[in-house]
């Protein structure tokens, strides 16, 4: 018997409830997730989520992959935004190997963090407004997914599953090319993203669909262990980028933007208002790196971090570095490290345990689609199909994410 | 260094009101770490968040050692956002017959998670109010993240951990 299908058991003759399965691949849900609905009506009386249809083991696997090898499985996370998950993994290790980076890494990671956050959240805005009715908005502003994703592919090969940088910083400097294009970027997005406000934020359709739709306090927010843009549209002004600052941030000057009432439309203020934000942060970057020594992309650390090809030919240590290095052998030390970065959705978290073997001892991902997640059954009590539509593409569940 | 002075006071606060109870308390890397027992855990977990304003549940997680008596730790993370102090607190449990009581009573947001951490360790919470698996199919029949389970086909020859040196 399958407990995870449950069935409204309805023996009352004169009940007019149906039971509904949304999901697992319904249009309109973005993502392989069930729920099943009781509805009276057009109004949900009861949901169960059934979550796990993409589950593919992570952390088991990394328990058998040397550290290096497991930045592969973190982009698989929050495919929306994998360079954050990427960086947030290296940065794991590296609070455990004790390494210390550079400024201008430091520098190079946030311009690549912020740009996958404004994609995250364009994602997550346009198909709000494409579930509200309006997919000019979506089209529109969709097309800068592509921009960044171009500026993914310039610096580090790859688009969507970036596995972009090594522990210890980048494998490659960014080009001229990169920064001709984030430039082009910086130029191009504030246009955009000011029309596509223009269209959507004073929209009468769209308040109406939105404004007063699947309110939370900040209360039931925090008792239910929400993060990020989720969180901070309830009105508390936590982002781990504040308050507990990795990556250099505590050099950037940029604002928290939080809502008040945490329904649909201030959750979608608070993401324009960040992507107005991770555009600050970018041009502050870009104008740090000037004055930081040019062609520096990865810490001194030649134990933990690979030598160019060249010196693995015709260098011992080197040679004898590459080789430890590939075979996962090197040494960490035995200590338990818990490392949090904002990611698009919230708090991504790595408990990592090493016990001094070539692969972790355990490794757990603190996953904020997943936490998020658990309140929308019971949100959705009493509320129309349509609003909690919206209402599952405002709260931005990846389900990479969601099932590890 | 204030890190620590926090921490300290945190500790010391623990100890007056739990005593013994409070054991094993470490500081990896500025983490204040400690063990407690499965009797008053629940009450630990609400000290911390009504008197020391730990008001957010992180992460509730596990972690088996195969090797130890007690062979399932349950792994509490904490965080006290104004102080922006965060606190892991472990429980260990018997490998047979792992049981914890339930921290739905203390945080709601707790459900999930330890329907995650009984659907790959097998730790029964007591008094979930839904304790199913959650990202497993429900005839998976074993309980995954535990040691004893191979990742893969135990009989494949071409990945034996003798051939890369482990």
């Amino acid at each position: 018997m399958n407990h995870n299908h449950p069935v409204f058991i309805d023996n009352d003759p004169q009940s007019e409830l149906v039971t509904l399965n949304l999901g697992p691949t319904h249009p309109a849900t973005h993502g392989v997730f069930q729920n099943v609905l009781q509805l009276d009506g057009e109004r949900i009386v009861s949901g169960v989520s059934t979550i796990g249809y993409i589950h593919r083991a992570f952390e088991k696997i990394a328990e058998h992959r040397p550290f290096y090898q497991i930045t592969p499985l973190t982009d698989r996370l929050n495919y929306c935004s994998s360079p954050i998950n990427n960086m947030g993994w290296h940065m794991t290790v590296e609070k455990l190997l004790n390494i210390k980076l550079p400024k201008r890494v430091d520098y190079l990671r946030v311009i690549i963090m912020e740009l996958s956050r404004i994609s995250d959240h364009i994602i997550c805005n346009t198909i709000i407004g494409q579930d509200t009715g309006a997919t000019t908005t979506f089209l529109y502003l969709f097309q800068f997914r592509e921009h960044i994703y171009e500026i993914f592919e310039e610096v580090c090969g790859a688009r969507l599953t970036t596995n972009i940088g090594r522990i210890g910083g980048f494998e490659r400097d960014f080009n001229e090319i990169a920064f001709a294009k984030i430039n082009k970027f910086l130029k191009e997005f504030p246009v955009a993203l000011r029309e596509f406000e223009n269209l959507l934020s004073r929209n009468r359709i769209f308040i109406d669909r939105t404004a007063g739709v699947a309110e939370v306090t900040k209360e039931t927010a925090l008792e239910y262990s929400w993060t990020g843009p989720l969180l901070r549209a309830t009105g508390v002004d936590y982002d781990v980028r504040v308050s507990d600052p990795y990556s250099s941030y505590q050099d950037f000057d940029f604002e928290v933007p939080v809502g008040t009432s945490g329904d649909i439309y201030d959750r979608y203020l608070v993401r324009n208002e960040e992507m107005w934000q991770s555009v600050r942060i970018i041009e502050q970057a870009l104008e740090k790196i000037k004055s930081e020594p040019k062609g520096i992309f990865h810490a001194d650390v030649p134990e933990f971090y690979l030598p160019p090809k060249q010196e693995v030919y015709n260098n011992m240590e080197a040679l004898i570095y590459h080789f430890k290095i590939v075979m996962g052998e090197i040494d960490a030390p035995k200590a338990e490290v818990y490392h949090a970065v904002e990611g698009g959705n919230g708090e991504l978290g790595f408990y990592l345990i090493n016990d001094g073997g070539r692969t972790p001892y355990r490794l757990h991902f603190r996953r904020p689609s997943f936490v998020n997640y658990q309140m929308f059954a019971s949100m959705s009590e009493g509320m129309l199909l349509s609003d909690a539509i919206i209402n599952m593409s405002s709260m931005n569940i990846i389900a990479g994410e969601l099932d590890a | 260094m204030e890190e620590t002075t926090l921490n300290n006071n945190i500790h010391v606060k623990l100890t007056e009101k739990f005593g013994e109870k409070v054991t094993a308390v470490s500081e990896p890397y500025g983490l204040l770490t400690f063990v407690t027992y499965k009797d008053v855990i629940i009450n630990v977990l609400s000290y911390l968040k009504e008197e020391l304003k730990f008001n957010f549940l992180t992460d509730i997680t596990a972690v088996h050692y195969p090797e130890k008596d007690h062979g399932i730790a349950v792994v509490y993370h904490l965080h006290n956002m104004v102080e922006k102090i965060r606190i892991r607190i472990k429980v260990f449990t018997s490998e047979q017959n792992p049981t914890i009581p339930t921290a739905t009573t203390v945080w709601k947001g707790a459900n999930w998670m330890e329907r995650e951490t009984y659907d790959f360790f097998g730790v029964k919470f007591e008094d979930h109010p839904d304790l199913r698996r959650i990202l497993n199919m429900d005839d998976l029949g074993v309980h995954p993240m535990l040691k004893q389970y191979p990742l893969e086909d135990p009989n494949r020859v071409d990945k034996k951990d003798e051939f890369f040196g482990r």
